[in-house]
């Protein structure tokens, strides 16, 4: 037998670490789907589909940007000393994928507003007229366009990376110590993000291409996690025992139904008919992608934090 | 410079917890709140069985996962003895070096920044006896720079078997236990 005990009750310490709530799933999916409709958008301008009427790189940038903002202001309500926030900019801190984050986030705002001058919407123009006289300009010079569309899908590729660095790079939780893991949440973003903009794309065209890169997304996303969890059986006892939380133990019914199989078999087998024209294209689909992708987040960021070198020593 | 650690002999250690009151009396520490505390581990089949009783807190790491992590620099080694510390006013409570730390080492102090054991800095960098030393009734816990070979806790490294807490997590930490 091993038994052990301690005399230490910290709050949201023991018995198992919980400091991070819903907030930080919440920040993680909507920056992850961001990062996506960042990188849709860009792709989009970048083939000059500006052009056309009902394209939705009109208005993903500022749905993107509001997503985005909502995301941060559930990592603000994580805070437990809020009025320090600034601080983050007042420094870089190279070792902390957390000060990339911040600093990445100035680069990702300016990109997406940039995106939104592109087209300005009706709401902003009556207010900001401005926005119509620099959207001019800015429609001027087809070139700078192009250019805005790489700088949206290349800060966007680099938010999606750090939401997945974040989280790997904090070895003492072994269920998130994988270098796979910021691929997992760039194609989950993808895969969120292109289920979102094939659900409320006017464009048929755009509607089928979503579709069918969507498809792709999930059998990428669906690779990456058998990949994830080999890694993590093929590596220590810590490692395998967080496997081992997400296939059999207190996480493995959220992740083999709401993630594995409703966020992406069905939504596949759903969308593969679809794109082949054997049945119609349906809201239900791109709801699962997404609905299952913020549950991924959600079981990967608790289990995570229920893993533990210690539990090695419990064996 | 020194690189200041802790030696803790768990052949003596009773579990008292005498180290763990005068810490929170030291310290301020909030109710509810422990920067050190006393852990059991019993091993083995009954009537063979093994126990170890020893007192734990931050481990001062010379890899110190949760310095690295900090976005804001709050979290820091001090120019004194190598000591891992938290500067409360550059500490936004982000959480991630409660994450980062295998030991769990760590706790929100109810004004909003993390804390944690500092070796009793304010003490130690005046060369007096951290808290929890001054008052264990037996003696077990030793305090002292392990760079220098002549120090007591050095020389208890090197003549008795020690052992350390998750070595495997990469943390190089620097509180021993002689067992």
């Amino acid at each position: 037998m091993l038994e052990i005990t301690t005399t230490r009750n910290n709050l949201f310490i023991d018995p198992t670490v919980t400091v991070w709530g819903w907030e930080i799933p919440i920040y993680l999916f909507l920056g992850g789907m961001v990062a996506g409709m960042m990188i849709i958008a860009g792709y989009f301008i970048l083939k000059r589909r500006d052009k056309e009427e009902n394209c939705s790189c009109h208005y993903l940038p500022w749905i993107s940007i509001a997503l985005l903002s909502l995301g941060m202001f559930a990592l603000f309500l994580d805070l437990s000393h809020k009025l320090y926030v600034w601080r983050l900019y007042t420094t870089f801190q190279i070792t902390s994928p957390m000060s990339w984050g911040a600093w990445i986030l100035l680069l990702v705002y300016p990109a997406l507003i940039a995106n939104v001058l592109i087209s300005p919407p009706k709401f902003l123009t009556d207010k900001v007229p401005f926005a119509k006289t620099l959207s001019g300009k800015i429609k001027e010079h087809p070139f700078l366009i192009k250019n805005i569309g790489v700088m949206n899908m290349v800060f966007g590729g680099m938010l999606g990376i750090y939401t997945g660095v974040l989280l790997s790079t904090l070895g003492a939780r072994p269920l998130w110590n994988t270098s796979i893991l910021w691929v997992l949440f760039v194609v989950s973003g993808l895969s969120t993000a292109a289920a979102f903009v094939h659900m409320i794309a006017r464009d048929k065209y755009e509607r089928e291409l979503l579709a069918k890169a969507d498809n792709g997304f999930l059998i990428m996303e669906l690779v990456v996690l058998i990949m994830m969890i080999v890694g993590l059986l093929t590596s220590t006892q810590a490692h395998i025992d967080a496997a081992y939380l997400i296939l059999n133990g207190p996480y493995a019914a959220t992740f083999w139904v709401f993630v594995v199989l409703m966020g992406i078999v069905i939504p596949l087998i759903i969308q593969l008919l679809a794109v082949n024209h054997k049945i119609k294209h349906t809201p239900i689909a791109p709801i699962l992608v997404i609905v299952g992708g913020l549950i991924l987040r959600f079981v990967i960021v608790q289990a995570g934090q229920y893993s533990h070198w210690f539990n090695v020593h419990f064996k | 410079m020194a690189r200041f650690g802790m030696v803790i002999d768990t052949k003596k250690c009773v579990g008292c917890q005498d180290c763990v009151i005068a810490c929170k009396t030291e310290n301020d520490v909030p109710d509810g709140c422990s920067r050190d505390w006393i852990v059991t581990e019993t091993n083995g089949k009954f009537p063979n069985l093994n126990m170890e009783i020893r007192t734990e807190r931050c481990n001062h790491c010379d890899n110190p996962p949760c310095v690295s992590c900090c976005p804001t620099g709050a979290s820091h080694v001090h120019d004194v003895g190598n000591v891992v510390l938290v500067t409360h006013e550059k500490c936004i409570g982000c959480k991630a070096c409660h994450e980062a730390c295998p030991y769990d080492a760590r706790f929100v102090n109810p004004a909003g920044y993390a804390d944690k054991c500092t070796f009793c800095i304010h003490r130690t960098e005046k060369g007096e006896e951290t808290a929890c030393q001054a008052v264990c009734p037996t003696h077990c816990i030793y305090f002292g720079d392990l760079d220098d070979p002549n120090s007591e806790v050095s020389i208890l490294l090197n003549s008795r078997k020690n052992h350390k807490l998750i070595p495997e997590a990469g943390t190089k930490p620097r509180i021993f236990y002689l067992t």
